[in-house]
Parts: structure tokens; sequence; C-alpha cells
């Protein structure tokens, strides 16, 4: 039996937000314009929207993190709504409360929405198939599942190529660094190809990327410079320190020396190329400063595009 | 883009005459009270009526768009609309004189949306309200001081207006 992605409705409305494998290239390409014109609200006198007023916002970090769950919150109080930051990791959770008992708990709070941080792949959607089956009127967003997905982080990225882009059907873009464990390298791929981006590559040492990326139509590089010849884009993902002490990589001084953005490597790349990165970045190790300071740096416009691509999300799902 | 022009059997209101007797009775208040108020188009129609009347009436003021999509009261039971067009307040609205403008005043709760959106902008000092017809059915105490053509529409039926490539109007029924 083929079951119903969960994120879409029986009417095709975007229900939940759990992957963007499996999202089609309207809806999309609709968060990205919805996006868009939620852009100018911090320019406003009244730097509020009413869509979520009444509503109550739940964001459940099982796992750290500062920027996207401030980003979130900046979102869901632009559209007026009650936002609760919960720090699951350092209460129930650490008791003993397996993590439907802590949904039930909330969603008895009254929950309208829950923007999810999980260490464990598919929590979201564990949960959003759990409020479901109960019949709870509650969404789910996914704000990061272990190595899977980071779907805000996608469409963001999206956004941001689009802005200084426009067109998607005539990009190369590189994703350079640790694909294997990145959730967001996943996202981006899916949503890259999904809106047509014809050459989209991965570039890393054979450690740390995955197999099957052929299979998505991911072209692989283990040599940097090859990997950034010609293309527009280069998104830089973040190497987690942890890597370092297990036995993929020998040291950061030889990982940036091989894999680092330097004015040198990105020389490669096109000559108006932009440079993305999600943040946290480690400078010197997988972004020198020349590059994450230069002009073809869009890092910090993507913090700011992210908030409006958070309030479209937030503002779909929950109607 | 194609242009649907509405067939005469369908069509209760005249666009164009509507819009000739609107450009007439605004060229002649502005020409009386001396005033130079703003035009302010609510999308996507409003607009349009907007941007042929800031021509019409060589007006060197700034035009204003304003959406109506964040503000609407629907939003629970319909969500958010597709293609959202932007607010685009070129000027300050703090003390304005302004005339928003749309195409149909029906239940008058674009209007009233379009407003919050307005003043989320700033406090201007006076709004007026012209439409290129009010169909009645208000359920909103909204009423406009130009109207271009005033017709009485039953049942649930839309009143659509279209622009052809010559900028010329026409209204269809759709629903």
């Amino acid at each position: 039996m083929i079951r119903r992605h969960p994120q879409i409705d029986g009417q095709g409305r975007l229900r939940h937000l759990l992957s963007i494998d499996g999202l089609p290239k309207a809806m999309i390409e609709r968060l990205l314009d919805t996006a868009s014109a939620f852009l100018d609200v911090s320019d406003r006198t009244v730097k509020k929207l009413p869509l979520l007023r009444g509503r109550s916002v739940f964001n459940l970090f099982f796992e750290n993190s500062t920027r996207t769950r401030t980003t979130f919150e900046i979102a869901a109080q632009r559209l007026s709504a009650d936002v609760f930051n919960l720090n699951i990791s350092a209460s129930s959770a650490s008791k003993g409360e397996s993590l439907l008992d802590t949904i039930d708990n909330l969603a008895a709070m009254n929950a309208d929405l829950f923007v999810v941080r999980h260490s464990q792949s598919g929590a979201p959607f564990l949960i959003a198939q759990h409020l479901d089956s109960l019949g709870k009127d509650v969404h789910v967003i996914n704000a990061g599942d272990g190595r899977h997905e980071h779907p805000t982080q996608a469409l963001l990225d999206a956004y941001t190529i689009r802005h200084f882009k426009k067109d998607f059907t005539r990009l190369r873009v590189a994703l350079v660094g640790d694909i294997l464990h990145s959730r967001v390298a996943r996202s981006n791929i899916h949503a890259l190809t999904t809106l047509g981006v014809p050459d989209v590559r991965a570039v890393g040492p054979a450690t740390l990327l995955p197999g099957g990326l052929e299979a998505m139509g991911v072209q692989v590089f283990h040599d940097m410079r090859e990997g950034l010849r010609g293309v527009d884009v280069v998104i830089m993902l973040r190497l987690q320190n942890e890597r370092m002490r297990g036995a993929l990589l020998p040291s950061a001084q030889e990982y940036f020396k091989h894999y680092g953005l330097t004015p040198e490597k990105l020389a490669y790349a096109a000559p108006d190329a932009i440079v993305m990165h999600p943040g946290p970045m480690n400078r010197g190790v997988e972004i020198d400063s020349a590059v994450a300071d230069g002009p073809q740096a869009v890092i910090l416009s993507q913090v700011t595009f992210g908030i409006a691509v958070r309030m479209a999300v937030l503002g779909m799902v929950a109607a | 883009m194609s242009v649907e022009r509405s067939e005469s059997a369908q069509s209760p209101v005249d666009a164009e005459f509507a819009y000739a007797r609107l450009f007439e009775q605004l060229r002649t208040v502005l020409q009386d009270e001396t005033r130079t108020p703003i035009l302010v188009g609510i999308h996507s129609g409003g607009a349009w009526v907007a941007e042929r009347l800031h021509a019409d009436l060589g007006l060197r003021s700034q035009l204003g768009y304003l959406s109506s999509a964040f503000h609407r009261d629907d939003y629970g039971s319909r969500g958010l609309p597709i293609n959202i067009k932007p607010t685009i307040l070129p000027f300050d609205v703090d003390a304005a004189d302004l005339i928003v403008i749309d195409d149909v005043l029906f239940t008058g709760r674009t209007v009233r949306a379009a407003l919050n959106e307005l003043f989320d902008h700033g406090r201007p000092a006076r709004v007026e309200l012209a439409v290129l017809a009010d169909r009645g059915g208000r359920e909103l105490p909204v009423s406009a001081r130009f109207v271009g053509a005033e017709v009485a529409l039953q049942g649930i039926d839309q009143l659509v207006l279209s622009q052809d490539t010559h900028g010329h109007f026409a209204f269809r029924l759709e629903g």
C-alpha cells in the first residue's frame, strides 16, 4: 500500500513541513513566493502581522540550536503567535519520559504548532503521524532531524539563490564538505534538483561523502578545485568537530588545506559566484575569513531571509 | 496574456462606462478641493484602476499599492492566497492624504483588511475610498465616496475585473 506523505493533506495543502523530499516543485515555489511577500515586514512601523494571533507555537528543541530556534521564534512572533521555547534535553526527556508522552502532554496544553529539532532521523515524522492518528489539529515543522533533513534551511538557501541568481535552470551549484552527516546537504540536494538546477555537485573527501549521490542526480568530486570550476553557487557545510575525533579526518589543518574555501580556490568558481554557509562557521577549518567576510559571501543575507522563509512556512501550514 | 472580454449577456456593469464616471468624479473633486492626494490601489484589480487613474489624472504624486492578504479574516478557512503581491508605499504614510482604490466593493472585508495593512505603515491624515463598482451586500460599515457604478447582484457570483493589453477594463461574472 502506498501511504500518502503526511505533510500534504487530502486537498493538496501543506499540513506539516517534514522534508523537502516529496515536496512538489509548485509547493516549494509557492513557499518562496510567500516568503518574498513577508520580507518587508521588518521594515514596517508595526512589525507584526495578525495571521497566527491566538495560536500557540511550541519550539521543541531536543537538540541544541541558537540560530534556527531564534529565527523560528522571531518568525512566529512576527505573525503574532504566542511562542513557548522548551529546552527538552534539560527537562522531561532526561527524566525518562518517552517522546510521544512528551508530545501528548504538550498537545494537551492546546498547542497549535510544534517546531521540532531532534537528533533522531524521522522524529518529526513520528510526531506528525502520531498527532494525525489522534485526530489532533496540530501542525509539525521539522527544524532538523538527525542526518535526515533540515527543510527550512534548504528553503532559505533556495530563496537566497533565487534572490541573487534569479533562474535555477542555468545554475551550477557545489555543496562542499561533510555531506555524509549533513541534513542540510540532503535537503538542499532535493530542493535544488526539484527546482531544476541542472548541475549539482558534492565536493569532499571520500570518507565524508555518502553512497548513492549519483542516483540523486549529483556529480561527485574529491578535488575541490575541479568541483568548484565554473560554479555559480558554493554552499559550504560546517565540519563538526566530533568528526575529527573519529577516523574520518586526520586534522583540521589537513582538512582546511584540501577543502577549506580560500580566495585561491574560490577563484575557480564563476567570477560572480556567491558563497553560502548555514552556520555556525568554523573559520580556518572549512572557510577562510577572507572569503567569509568577502564580497561574494551572502551568509548574513541567508539569516535575514531565513526569518521570512520561516514566516511563510508557519503561515502556510497553520491555516 | 489572454484577455477575456465580458459578453454583454453576462456583463451587468460596463466597466469602461464606470471608469469614465469614476474618473470624472475624481477630476472634479481634485480640482474643486485643490488637493494633491496620493492614489493607493488594492491588489490586483484596484491597482490597475489606480494606475490608469494616476496616468489619466496626470498626477505627479507617487502611486501606492496595498495587499489585503495578511489581514484577511478568512485566513483560518482559506489559508494564504497564492501569488501575494507586495504592499508598496513609496512615501511617508504619516499625515498623508490618500485615496484608496479598489475594483469592486462588496462585503467591505477586503477594504477593512487593506486599511489594517495601511495602518501598519503609519497614520495617514485622511483616507477616502474610490471603487469602480459597488455591488452592495455590505457586511461591515464601509462606504466609498467615489463610485463608478452601482449594481445589485444576487447570490454568490463574483464580479471579476480584467484588463486588456490596451488598458481597457471589462467585468465578468464567476462562480
